[in-house]
This record gives structure tokens, C-alpha cells and sequence, in this order.
């Protein structure tokens, strides 16, 4: 951890005439959350670790859509989009890793209608292929003989079909892996998708995030592992809300795999 | 053969029920097709498999082991009985007596399967009838399953019992005039069920046996021909439109929202350098009706989304799935799906009492029928579609009234309207300015 991070802009690549193997969208929470910005350096602790070629937008980003989209606002989606694939396309981008799966979900399924066509990847999915290609080595470090569940995010799991990734990255870890009732296809929502988590919940009995907490505490796990820094920041609230921060972490698989190898 | 009176009976009535079938289908196409285009023509090959995978291979349905296997057992049996019927009917058109039995081996096989699975089908419904009556499953019982709802799905289980009674009544008393020698009564087929049956029957005379056989017949043929008119008017319409809409279904990810066609041009234009901001529009085209954004009513969705509401048989696995409705909100996928069927139907009403022209009642499906807090309860996290045994998806339906809240009528929670301004402002959902968002580099 002690050495600076290394990150390029694409500004900073096209003075020096690089073109970076591939692009790192970092988001807008890994940009602006003090918690989700711990996700975004370990995501780049990984790549600096394994020499990647790889850059970011740094000002130049702007938010996909996607809250806007699925809350019903078509018009500021595709102002969105449209300015932000004319910098893609600007830079000539062929690949990017996102670090939010709502990122991953409209830059790869709903960007290529409005001409932006890029193979886009989260940032699991990278992490398992660099583990093996044998660019990554993984250990379990502190994590070891750890219990360890994973809450799947909708925008990844359901919505793109990516339940293994995650999974077979933390496997690597040494850990005991361990499932909570409703899982993979049948997960259940943190509670933030959708737009819901700029906004209060409409009135009920429970608010998502504590019914999810509960389900994965049951399992009475050392850690609650995450893949978007939405559920991350759900999932750690409902901890907290059930009085369990001491006993249960919540990370994001980049994290583990950055703290575990202390990149 | 003994072509006669009855034999004149059962064609009026086979022909009237086929007549009633025919123009209520006609009805419920002309109303699915209010809606507005979709392509789905496309990856037949594809669509094909999805349909054999999860229509008729019901992959989806075991999800839930108990409901799966049972609701399989009814499946099988009501099909493959069906093919009884073939034999029913010509038997009844020309006074025959189990004209199929030339089958030979084959006919015992088939009779015999047919009296196993009627007695499958009887314990299914049985056990469905107490799921739902007895035990009282929540999602049989929440909001929206009032009690139309809940008599509709009782009248089917408790016909499909009867007409199964019918059948193997028929069998016993057949099978015991057979061994009787009785006249007409021919020899033909093997009666696992019907012969340990045989000895309630024993005690009847030859003609008592008749009447028990001749009535068990018609009460069958008769209760399967008002099935047939019946299903068109309830939930129970999925055991035909499951195939199609499975067919029909979103192939693409399902995190894939459509973009709108309308909006894009819109947006081309805006960012268009060469664009003429004063240029008048393009005239109408007579008699146009300016595009509305989003779905108000239920002839701005699209044909696939009112087929959705016609198929869907209101098994609940929707809602008990969805996280908001699991947390106390008002929010259920399948009154989404059930009331976008009603209005459908109240305005084809509204079609036909009017002359083929749709008459202004004053109502539409968001707000008359789905409230904007239903709406706004939702995640988008695909749990209901997931959840849907026949691809139904109530999200797209959702997020189309959503778009209509806030393009058309700017409303959405105020929280959400700071998040559209800090977007559009600031490019991020937050009140940060976009000059510090690279500032996370240079933090320790």
C-alpha cells in the first residue's frame, strides 16, 4: 500500500501518443464516495500491480444514465450518453473495466444502439482473468480460513448473467465460500437499484438493505462481499443498523483481493 | 354405430363452443394488437429453443420443487388426456364405442396412462385446492388477489377434478360392461384404475351402467367444451399463450432497458452542430397523433407487454420474489400485470359498444389503475422477470408508466428530481462539481 498509485488520464496518453490497452471507468461513486473511492484504489492497486496498460477519463468521465434511465428519465440518459460516447469514440476506446456494475450494465447493453460500440468487462470478470492468465497471483493473507458471502449485485447477476466471477475470484482466497438462502438468480436486491438510492423507500414494513443485512448475518460470515459500491454502501448500513460492524466487514472482491496480497 | 338424437346434440354443442372459442380469441388478438410494435420476429432458432426450454420444458417452474412437480403432473396429464378427447369426439359424432381401440396394444397403453395421470392430475388439484384454501399461501392471498381472483383459480381446480372423476366413472362402468358381454360394449383397452374401481360399480344393473358411463361421458365432453370457452375469460388462458409469449419473450439481457426511438432524434438533433434551432418542424402527417413519451394507457405499451397480461395466470412467484413487495411496499409485479390485462379489457369493451371506435371514458391504467407510489417502490433489480415461469416482464411495464410520470407529467419524487438536475448540472448523481472528480487520484 505504500507505494503511489500510478494512473494515467486518456489525456495524459494521447500527449504522449500511448494508447492504453484498456480503459477504467471509474463511476461516479468510486469518483465522489469516500467509501466506494477505497474500491476505485484497490481496483487500481490490482492493475498497477500486474503492469496493466490501462486509463481513466479523470474529468472527462460523466454518470452513464443510469439512474436517470431507470427512473424514467429517457431524455437525460441519452443526453448522457451521447456526450459521453462522443469522448469514447474521441479516444478511440476498444475495452473498458468498469468498477460499477450499473456503469457495466449501460455502457455494454445500452450504449452500442447510440454508437458506442466497446467491449466492457467489470471489474471481477477482469480480476478472474488475470488470475488465470497467471498475471495475478491470489493468496488468502488475512482473509484465510475466513467465512466469506457474497451478495450478488442485480445489475451484474441477473441482468448480465455474471454469478461465477466474483464467486470463483473470492474462492481463490482460500476462504470458506458461503451462500446465503437467495442467491445467484435468485438473489435479493440491496435495495438501491433502480434510482432508489437517491431517494427515501416508499412506505412499508422494512426497508430493503435490513432484510438483506439479516439474511447474510445469519450465516454469521467474517465478511459480506460486494461487486458494486451501491450494495456496498446498502450492505454496510444494514450491518451497522444490526449493531454487527465489529464482527462483520463488508468489502468489495477488489478490496479482498488488493488487502489479501497487500498490493 | 347408433347415430341418433344424441349424437345431433353433441354437434350443437361441440360447434357452439367452438363458435363462442373462436370469437373471444378473435377478440383477445384485436386487443393485444391495440398495442404498439415490437420486433420480435427475429433468432427464430433461438426463440424456438427458449419456448421448448421453458414453455413446454417448464424449466422454470421447478424453481419451486413442490408447485413445480405437482403443476407438471397436471400439465402432462391435461395434454396427453387431450387426446382421449380425439376419440371422445368422433365416438360422439358417430355413435361409436371407442373408435381408437383399432390401436391395439397401443390403445390399452394410452388408456391405461390416461386413467394413472387422471388420478396424478386429481391429487395435484387436491393439494392445490389446500395450498390455497387451507394452508393459505401468502402469495395466493395478498392485495391484489381479491376474490374474482380467487374463485376463478378454485372453479378451475375444482372443474379439472370433476371432469377427472367423469372420466374414470366412465372407464369403471365401460370396463365393467365390457366384462359383462354387455351390447355396444366391446372389448378394448387396459384399465389399471378403472378395474380397481370396478367393485363400487358391481352392484349396478346393465343399464344403471350405461347411464353412469353415458353421463360420465357427456359430463366430460360438456365440462371440456365450457372449459374451452371458460379459459378465455380467466387466468387460466396461459396454458395457450405460455407457448407464444415464451416465444415472443426479450431475448437480450436483461439488464438491457430499450432506448427510445422518439428521444433519439431529439437528442441527434440537440447535439446536431449544423441543426437549425429556429427550423420549423416537419408537418404533420394527416390525421397524426403526436407520440406521447411513455405509456399512459394501456395502448402506449407495447403488443408483446398486453400479451404479458393475458398470459399471466397470477401465481404470485412475481411479487413474493420482489424485494419491495417483500419489505411491506404497495408495489406488486403482478397487480402490474393483472390490472394492465383489466383496463386492456375495459377498453376493448369500450371498442365494441362503441362501434370499433374507442370511446374517451376518462381513465387510463397509471393512476386509475397503478399508483405513481406502486411505481416508484421499484429497484429494477429483475426478480419478478427472473421469478416468471412464462418470461412475463412486468418491469418493462414499470419503467414505460415511469417514463410517462416524468416526461410527460414532470413528476417524480423530489429526491429523484435533485438527482436528474445534478446529472444534467454536474454529471453525477451528487451535488460534487465535475472539476474535482479526478480528485480521488491525488487522496490518500
Amino acid at each position: 500500500m505504500s507505494e503511489p498509485l500510478k494512473i494515467k488520464t486518456m489525456a495524459d496518453c494521447m500527449a504522449a501518443g500511448e494508447t492504453p490497452e484498456i480503459l477504467f471507468w471509474v463511476g461516479c461513486a468510486g469518483s465522489f464516495d469516500d467509501r466506494a473511492k477505497k474500491i476505485t484504489k484497490a481496483i487500481v492497486r490490482i492493475l498497477n500491480h500486474v503492469d496493466m496498460s490501462f486509463a481513466v477519463l479523470g474529468t472527462e468521465e460523466g454518470c452513464t444514465g443510469d439512474p436517470a434511465k431507470r427512473a424514467g428519465n429517457e431524455f437525460l440518459f441519452q443526453m448522457q450518453a451521447f456526450q459521453n460516447i462522443q469522448v469514447l469514440n474521441g479516444y478511440e476506446v476498444k475495452k473498458i473495466v468498469t468498477g460499477c456494475p450499473h456503469c457495466f450494465n449501460t455502457l455494454k447493453n445500452e450504449y452500442p444502439d447510440l454508437g458506442g460500440n466497446y467491449e466492457v468487462i467489470h471489474h471481477t470478470q477482469l480480476i478472474q482473468q488475470l488470475i488465470d492468465t497467471g498475471k495475478l497471483k491470489v493468496e488468502g493473507g488475512a482473509f484465510k480460513g475466513k467465512k466469506i458471502t457474497y451478495h450478488d449485485a442485480c445489475y451484474l447477476g441477473r441482468a448480465n448473467d455474471e454469478y461465477e466471477a466474483p464467486r470463483s475470484v473470492i474462492e481463490k482466497l482460500d476462504v470458506e465460500l458461503a451462500e446465503m438462502k437467495r442467491s445467484r438468480a435468485n438473489g435479493l436486491c440491496c435495495g438501491a437499484g433502480g434510482a432508489q438510492m437517491f431517494k427515501e423507500a416508499e412506505e412499508g414494513d422494512k426497508e430493503v438493505n435490513i432484510e438483506r443485512a439479516e439474511e447474510a448475518l445469519e450465516l454469521s460470515p467474517n465478511v459480506v462481499a460486494t461487486a458494486c459500491p451501491f450494495c456496498n454502501t446498502m450492505m454496510t448500513d444494514g450491518v451497522k443498523l444490526k449493531e454487527q460492524e465489529e464482527n462483520v466487514k463488508v468489502y468489495d472482491v477488489a478490496e479482498l483481493i488488493a488487502n489479501a496480497n497487500d498490493l | 354405430m347408433h347415430f341418433g338424437v344424441s349424437n345431433i346434440i353433441f354437434l350443437v354443442v361441440f360447434i357452439t363452443a367452438i363458435v363462442l372459442f373462436a370469437k373471444r380469441i378473435m377478440t383477445i388478438t384485436r386487443n393485444i394488437k391495440l398495442g404498439k410494435g415490437v420486433d420480435r420476429s427475429d433468432n427464430a432458432s433461438e426463440r424456438l429453443s427458449t419456448m421448448l426450454r421453458v414453455a413446454v420444458g417448464q424449466s422454470k417452474m421447478v424453481v419451486r420443487p413442490v408447485s413445480g412437480i405437482l403443476h407438471i403432473l397436471v400439465y402432462v396429464g391435461f395434454i396427453i388426456i387431450n387426446i382421449e378427447l380425439l376419440e371422445i369426439v368422433i365416438d360422439g359424432a358417430l355413435g361409436t364405442h371407442r373408435v381408437l381401440s383399432v390401436l391395439g396394444p397401443l390403445y390399452d397403453l394410452l388408456i391405461a396412462s390416461f386413467e394413472i395421470l387422471a388420478v396424478g392430475v386429481i391429487i395435484a388439484c387436491v393439494v392445490f385446492l389446500i395450498r390455497r384454501n387451507i394452508i393459505k399461501l401468502k402469495r395466493f392471498w395478498s392485495k391484489e388477489m381479491t376474490s374474482w381472483p380467487r374463485s376463478d383459480a378454485n372453479i378451475i381446480l375444482i372443474t379439472e377434478i370433476a371432469l377427472m372423476c367423469a372420466f374414470l366413472s366412465m372407464d369403471t362402468a365401460d370396463f365393467v360392461l365390457q366384462s359383462r358381454g354387455a351390447e355396444h360394449y366391446h372389448e378394448a383397452g387396459a384399465y389399471p384404475v378403472a378395474s380397481l374401481l370396478a367393485p363400487l360399480f358391481n352392484g349396478l344393473s346393465d343399464s344403471a351402467l350405461v347411464f353412469v358411463e353415458r353421463f360420465g361421458w357427456w359430463f366430460h365432453i360438456i365440462g371440456i367444451l365450457c372449459f374451452l370457452v371458460y379459459v378465455t375469460y380467466s387466468k387460466h388462458f396461459h396454458i395457450m399463450l405460455a407457448f407464444p409469449n415464451v416465444y415472443f419473450s426479450n431475448l437480450k439481457s436483461k439488464g438491457q432497458f430499450n432506448n427510445m426511438e422518439s428521444v433519439k432524434k431529439e437528442v441527434e438533433l440537440m447535439f446536431d452542430p449544423n441543426a437549425d434551432p429556429y427550423a420549423a418542424p416537419p408537418p404533420a402527417e394527416e390525421g397524426a397523433v403526436p407520440e406521447k413519451f411513455g405509456a399512459r394507457d394501456v395502448t402506449d405499451l407495447n403488443w408483446k407487454q398486453l400479451m404479458d397480461s393475458y398470459t399471466c395466470t397470477e401465481c404470485g412467484r412475481c411479487t413474493s420474489n420482489c424485494p419491495a413487495n417483500i419489505t411491506g411496499k404497495k408495489l406488486s409485479p403482478r397487480k402490474i400485470v393483472m390490472d394492465t390485462r383489466d383496463r386492456l379489457e375495459e377498453v376493448g369493451k369500450n371498442i365494441d359498444t362503441n362501434g370499433g371506435e374507442f370511446k374517451d371514458d376518462g381513465k387510463s391504467l397509471l393512476h386509475d389503475y397503478i399508483t405513481p407510489e406502486e411505481l416508484w417502490a421499484c429497484t429494477t433489480c429483475n426478480a419478478c422477470t427472473e421469478a416468471c415461469p412464462v418470461n412475463i416482464d412486468p418491469l418493462s411495464i414499470i419503467v414505460d408508466l415511469r417514463r410517462n410520470l416524468v416526461m410527460e407529467e414532470s413528476s417524480a419524487p423530489s429526491e429523484l428530481v435533485a438527482m436528474f438536475t445534478n446529472v444534467e448540472n454536474n454529471s453525477a448523481p451528487w451535488q460534487f462539481s465535475p472539476t474535482d472528480r479526478f480528485n480521488w487520484a491525488q487522496e490518500d
